[in-house]
């Protein structure tokens, strides 16, 4: 198959922030998840979880809650006092509005989803009415005496709780008036400490308020009474967050020692009515405190510091074994943060505030397979190059020359040029030209700059020696305002594809500036585009682990692609559970395709046979014994190697050098603070 | 708490319902659909949410439906029978009936009966019953007669059994009442007949079952206005014997209705039903919910224009005919409490008359095919009174007479008879009742002890402390310990003060006296032989686990220890107390309880006796590190947790007394002198813990050196 040298970088120091918020929506299937950078995510769980849009974060935009409205609205608040609506479709941010109240720590969206409910530092609870086109302030309730940590409605709409520091309150929301004050036992393990934190409330039909507090307890209250129903100290840390199920039959808690508590509602006796809460079933999946927790109808979704979203699913509740049955880690984005120049071996790495730019090394030596080669040269370190301003990096990309640098954050688009001149490589910027990118991508041969703005429109930009001119803007689809996540370019750069996250993709031809043709729209997102040299076959990998090859010439699905789909893919390489984030081609060898995820990654020989579920599509260990016939009978098209994980980024350099860019989880951990220390023997 | 939410009408239309109401209600394969047959010759099918028709046909004029139209949930056809012998197949896409799928049977149709999850169902009036399939491959086929000639089938349902279809009807011939049921997994069918005992002259009115685990419990509303239960097995046990079983009617609720009019009922489920009919003072009719396990009245709604005496129950529906319109009413039932159930008690019953159940025999008879071989009512009723003088069967109320006066060898044998019949669902608290029975006469008669028939009751398995309070009072004070050790192994919720004057009586016993009683000696091993040998296993199960007083060196009392090592470990190596008070001192460990009742208790406990617990406990321990599984030989041995928890507990409660009396001291010191081995172990692993992650650091630290490299990599 084939020799390559593979250039193992390990020092893409990149560290994901930690998970601050969850919310998950029903009618939708999505679950946004926001971060401690103020990033938020928002995974598609019917898509095979994948991460299908993200709105970039910024320093003073610490996202402390996040909750979907109206449907499919989504808003966050936090710590700077601020309300943010994200218009989902264009990926930014709509508009964000003060509520004058101080740090925002809290927000509920009623169960109508008409009104918007914060709770904030200086002890008001706000109540905003939500409007089509913005929310508007109605009215404060009672002012407490100390910040709103958590609320909840009651699911009529009636009432709600408010958590906040050693007491609970519950509200009448007509009158806005205070009806009950819950007192927390601040005691702890019989020492009392010095305040008790009410993390999280939960209201139910029934008018039990549930809440978890920083002295790991779960407790059980009857808001008619305002009494304690029932205590469970789950923890000897705090219980930070939880989340209860549409039916109310069970709800789960995340503790600061990481794991996560489900209770269910269970019959006392086997046919009897009378039901209790039972705490059932623990779950270690995270090493630090789980921030945050979300029920979904078949899953516990958990994430926390440790930077990992684990979507556990109860088997109880899962029919079919497919993608939903399995347990989920996510801990790397399902974008590319690392660009490529194949001329001069350079890498660029994305952060959320700097780029930093290397240059391999080199090796004068060869050896066999599994060897370490000396070097002759090591990596060096280029280039660091800061943003200004609170705002976090979108997307970056460093040109196949070398020579150019481009990048975008929420408001500003920059392009640097690089001089090779001396040592270190001088920046010359470039002014502002656009406002905002998704995505950007340079033509093979350094000559054309293709952006993607968040309106939908692509802008074609030639680049000179030093300057640069705007030469065309393909507008969005009339109709729609769908930013394009992905964007591929052909080597002879005739072709553009672009992609959006639900509609097909779109072929343009750059030299005629006129779209080409629309690959009819699939089921399930795109995750990586690219098309082939010389063919100028377009690529397309989505979410459900499908491969299709569109011939754009021809305007048609390729022979390879109907058979491949006809036949279908073998089973392992469709439970795979990380998206494709790169596809790259051998220049020399058109009847190849390089492809990975996270966890291995794959040449296709067009020219074998494809496997069947009974072939063994994954083989580690070369055929040593057997002969040439063996070994040409149960050869397939799908070459894979698992040595590198996890695995970010994959190129090919040249026609035998690979690049692998790895992020041992190890180190990640090693970056993150210390988790709680428990004790493993003695009390 | 039971709820009516606010009714809606589903057609502002009068339906052409003529004075009999509707033909039916019945559930569609899509929720919240209902297909409703009115008397005449329409069918409708309403999406309920929506109130409003979504289509509607009719057969020619001249043709009269005789059976409501249901739903093929299997296929999504709708089935209807008009002039009791042409089936009419169709589905939404049909326009006119007369062009749909027709065939013709042999004989009349009662009704079609269809619900999810298996292929419908067609009943006979002749009692026969077929599937629809085989129906439709042959129509013509020859329906055989199965209820005698002037039997009427009154009522039936259907059920899935564990998902086999069971079918249930009842028939009426000249005021008797028969019940069919019959199973489709053996198609075996039994008939049961109803006797109406003291209710001579009532007229049952409606019916309605449901399922109760094995048993279909059927409800019937009589003339009289109140509802019975009859629980009916599913699987009959002998189905050869049928004339054996027995099955009993019972007055769920009295007087809930005037029984003058037409009434009906529905049940909702496990605790409520549904009556129409006027109510009592007022005579009004209206819909009221009733709760049967509290015998309450939960809701009622008046409906001034007055029903036709038909309601039906489906999902979180009510359907009943309001004057002429179809009224729906949304029932909600949430989690009852008591205070909630007894709120709306209306009737001011004496509380004598209603817990005493009204006993009616339901008697089995042969079987199918044997028209003839029924019973005339005065035979049934001259059977019931031999079966009730039969002496191989005691009822539970005459077992109580007898323990009332008889000698104790005859209440045994009367038990042993009543225990050897069927159980009934309420089996417990009949024996409970039994106890107690028998413990009143102890009470009462001093020199009474029915030692065996408590033994033997006790041994059913179902007794618990709550069911028969006094039992271990009088055991306690009889010093009966065998039934003591039988009631804590047994009983899952025994007081802690019982549980501790258990504890005080096994250890102040005389060995004499023990060893008279005959005490079960399964969680006993032989723990007193070779004493020799232990002292050498037991030397090296203390080092496994850590515990070592020679080598404790900065120990003060060491030695004083050391003045007598030789004599505290033979102390502590052969058993402090015999096998059999051994044998109940482990019935003790094993019995649950919480700490905080039984603390105060244990204080009551002399000194010595605390001493001797704490010897055989710490005896335990040591047995229990001889091996490596920390477990004692034998069956149901008291498990490590359980030893340390009790030390524990003995320690807290009596820690003062036990420091000062001279002959616990060399326990107390081993004792501690153990705790202290076991902090230090907790310590030192607790270091090699950290020891290790620091290692597993350097490691890491040595793999990530190599941030960059070059490899060769070959695919194969």
């Amino acid at each position: 198959m084939g020799e390559f040298k593979v250039h193992r970088v390990r020092f893409f120091n990149y560290v994901p922030s930690g998970i601050r918020c969850v919310a998950y929506n029903n009618q939708s299937n999505r679950l946004a998840v926001s971060r401690t950078d103020g990033t938020v995510e928002i995974y598609n769980l019917s898509a095979n979880y994948f991460q299908e849009k993200f709105f970039p974060g910024h320093e003073s935009r610490a996202t402390e809650a996040l909750c979907w409205a109206k449907g499919q609205r989504l808003f966050s608040a936090g710590l700077n006092g601020e309300i943010i609506e994200y218009d989902l479709q264009a990926l930014n941010i709509k508009y964000s509005m003060d509520a004058f109240g101080g740090p925002i720590w809290s927000m509920a969206a009623s169960p109508s989803g008409s009104q918007l409910l914060i709770g904030c530092e200086d002890g008001s609870v706000k109540l905003f009415q939500i409007n089509p086109d913005k929310i508007q302030f109605e009215r404060n309730f009672d002012r407490q005496k100390s910040r709103i940590l958590s609320l909840s409605w009651h699911p009529s709409g009636t009432h709600i709780a408010a958590g906040s520091i050693d007491y609970i309150s519950v509200f009448d929301v007509n009158s806005g008036s205070t009806i009950h004050k819950m007192l927390v036992d601040r005691q702890y393990m019989g020492v009392s400490k010095r305040k008790c934190i009410i993390w999280g409330v939960a209201f139910l039909s029934d008018g039990t308020v549930i809440s978890v507090d920083s002295a790991g307890k779960v407790q059980f209250w009857d808001s008619a009474t305002g009494t304690l129903v029932k205590t469970h100290l789950v923890a000897n840390a705090d219980v930070q967050s939880i989340a209860v199920s549409d039916q109310e039959d069970s709800f789960v808690v995340g503790t600061a020692e990481g794991t996560v508590f489900h209770f269910q509602l269970v019959s006392v006796t086997s046919n009897s009515s009378e039901k209790q809460w039972v705490r059932t079933k623990p779950f270690q999946h995270h090493t630090h405190d789980v921030r945050t927790v979300a029920h979904s109808p078949t899953a516990l979704i958990s994430g926390g510091t440790d930077t990992h979203l684990v979507i556990r699913p109860l088997m109880e509740k899962v029919e079919v074994k497919n993608y939903d049955a399995a347990l989920r880690k996510i801990t790397f984005p399902h974008r590319r943060l690392i660009s490529c120049s194949k001329k001069r071996q350079l890498l660029l790495f994305q952060f959320s505030h700097h780029l930093d730019l290397w240059r391999l090394g080199s090796t004068v030596a060869t050896g066999k397979h599994g060897d370490t080669l000396p070097l002759s040269k090591d990596a060096d370190h280029l280039l660091h190059l800061k943003t200004k301003g609170p705002e976090n990096i979108i997307c970056s990309c460093v040109s196949p020359c070398g020579s150019w640098i481009a990048y975008s954050t929420a408001s500003r688009f920059f392009l640097c040029r690089l001089n090779y001149d001396r040592v270190h490589p001088k920046v010359s910027k470039m002014p502002a030209f656009l406002r905002s990118a998704v995505q950007i991508l340079f033509s093979e041969d350094s000559t054309k700059l293709f952006v993607a703005s968040n309106q939908g429109s692509l802008h074609i930009i030639r680049l000179l020696e030093g300057s640069f001119k705007h030469l065309h803007t393909f507008q969005a689809q009339s109709g729609t305002v769908e930013s394009m996540c992905l964007l591929a370019v052909s080597p002879d750069g005739n072709w553009l594809a672009a992609s959006g996250t639900s509609a097909g993709v779109h072929v343009y031809n750059v030299k005629r500036l006129k779209l080409h043709c629309t690959v009819p729209a699939y089921n399930f997102p795109v995750t990586a585009l690219a098309i082939a040299p010389k063919t100028n076959n377009l690529v397309i990998a989505h979410s459900d682990q499908q491969i299709f090859e569109y011939s754009i010439p021809d305007k048609q699905y390729t022979e390879w692609s109907r058979t491949i789909q006809k036949q279908g893919f073998h089973y392992l390489w469709l439970q795979r559970d990380t998206p494709i984030t790169h596809i790259s081609f051998h220049p020399k060898r058109p009847m190849h395709i390089l492809l990975h995820d996270a966890y291995m990654f794959c040449i296709i020989d067009k020219s074998l046979p494809l496997p069947n579920d009974k072939t063994l599509l994954y083989n580690p260990l070369p055929p040593t014994n057997e002969s040439d016939v063996i070994r040409r009978r149960t050869a397939h098209a799908f070459k894979i190697s698992k040595r590198y994980k996890p695995l970010l980024f994959m190129d090919l350099l040249d026609e035998r050098t690979l690049v692998a860019v790895e992020r041992p989880l190890d180190d990640i951990i090693a970056q993150l603070p210390p988790p709680i220390k428990k004790k493993k023997f003695g009390t | 708490m039971a709820a009516l939410e606010e009714e809606f009408t589903l057609s502002a239309v009068p339906l052409g319902a003529g004075p009999d109401g509707l033909l039916g209600v019945e559930q569609c394969d899509k929720t919240d659909q209902f297909l409703i047959t009115d008397g005449g010759r329409t069918v409708i099918l309403y999406k309920v949410s929506d109130q409003k028709p979504l289509g509607s046909w009719s057969v020619k004029q001249g043709q009269v439906i005789t059976c409501p139209a249901v739903c093929n949930f299997q296929t999504g056809e709708y089935i209807v029978v008009h002039d009791s012998k042409v089936l009419r197949l169709w589905t939404n896409e049909d326009v006119n009936l007369d062009k749909v799928f027709k065939a013709t049977l042999s004989a009349e149709v009662y009704r079609i009966l269809s619900i999810p999850g298996t292929e419908p169902l067609v009943l006979f009036k002749e009692g026969a019953v077929r599937g629809l399939e085989a129906l439709l491959a042959e129509p013509q086929q020859k329906i055989e007669t199965v209820i005698s000639d002037e039997e009427v089938i009154k009522w039936t349902k259907f059920f899935m059994v564990f998902r086999h279809p069971a079918l249930i009807f009842i028939t009426e011939k000249h005021g008797n009442y028969f019940a069919y049921v019959q199973k489709f997994n053996s198609s075996v069918v039994s008939k049961y007949t109803l006797l109406l005992g003291q209710e001579e002259k009532s007229v049952i009115q409606s019916f309605t079952a449901s399922l109760c685990r094995k048993f279909i419990s059927l409800m019937s509303l009589s003339s009289d206005g109140c509802i019975y239960e009859t629980l009916i097995p599913i699987h009959p046990s002998d189905p050869e014997k049928n004339q054996h079983q027995r099955v009993v009617r019972s007055l769920l609720l009295k007087t809930v209705v005037s029984g003058n009019a037409r009434n009906a009922l529905s049940v909702l489920d496990q605790d409520h039903v549904a009556v129409l009919g006027p109510s009592l003072p007022a005579s009004k009719e209206c819909l009221s919910i009733w709760n049967t396990k509290f015998q309450t009245l939960q809701i009622s709604k008046e409906l001034p224009q007055g029903t036709s005496g038909q309601l039906w129950y489906y999902g979180e529906h009510l359907f009943m005919l309001h004057g002429k319109i179809l009224t729906v009413i949304p029932y909600k039932c949430e989690m009852s409490s008591l205070a909630g159930a007894l709120g709306k008690l209306k009737h001011g019953q004496d509380p004598g008359t209603q817990t005493m159940p009204h006993f009616v025999n339901w008697e089995t008879s042969q079987g199918l095919g044997s028209q003839n071989a029924e019973p005339s009512k005065r035979i049934l009723r001259r059977r019931k009174i031999e079966a009730s003088v039969q002496p191989e069967v005691p009822g539970s109320q005459q077992l109580l007479s007898t323990i009332k006066k008889d000698s104790e060898k005859h209440i045994e044998m009367e038990l042993r008879k009543f225990l050897a019949i069927k159980r009934t669902p309420d089996f417990h608290t009949v024996i409970g009742d039994i106890v107690i029975g028998l413990l009143g006469r102890c009470k009462t008669e001093p020199s009474f002890y029915p030692r065996n028939s408590l033994m033997q009751l006790i041994q059913m398995h179902v007794l618990s402390y709550s069911l028969c309070p006094g039992l271990m009072e009088v055991a306690l004070e009889k010093t009966d310990v065998q039934m003591l050790q039988l009631c804590l192994q047994q009983f899952p919720d025994i007081p802690e003060a019982v549980t501790c004057a258990c504890l005080k009586m096994f250890l102040s016993i005389g060995d004499d006296s023990l060893q008279e009683t005959d005490v079960n000696m399964e969680s006993v091993s032989d723990y007193s032989d070779a004493v020799q040998e232990e002292q050498m296993e037991e030397q090296t199960g203390i080092l496994q686990n850590g515990f070592n007083p020679e080598e404790d060196n900065c120990d003060n009392c060491d030695k004083e220890l050391s003045e007598k090592p030789q004599n505290t470990i033979e102390e502590t190596t052969s058993c402090p107390v015999i096998p059999k008070r051994a044998a109940l001192l482990n019935a003790v460990l094993h019995s649950a309880y919480s700490e905080t009742f039984l603390l105060p208790h244990l204080k009551d406990i002399p000194a010595q006796h605390i001493t001797l617990f704490l010897q055989y406990l710490y005896f335990l321990y040591l047995k229990c590190s001889e091996n490596a599984t920390m477990t004692l030989p034998g069956m149901h041995p008291p498990t490590l947790n359980q030893i340390m928890d009790w030390i524990c507990l003995l320690l807290d409660a009596n820690f003062t007394v036990v420091v000062m009396i001279p002959e616990a001291k060399s326990l107390l010191l081993s004792l501690y002198k153990f705790v202290k081995s076991q902090i230090c172990i907790c310590s030192e692993l607790n270091k090699i813990e950290v020891s290790f992650r620091e290692l597993q650091k350097l490691n890491q630290e040595k793999n990530n050196r190599e941030l960059y490299s070059i490899e060769v990599l070959e695919l194969f």
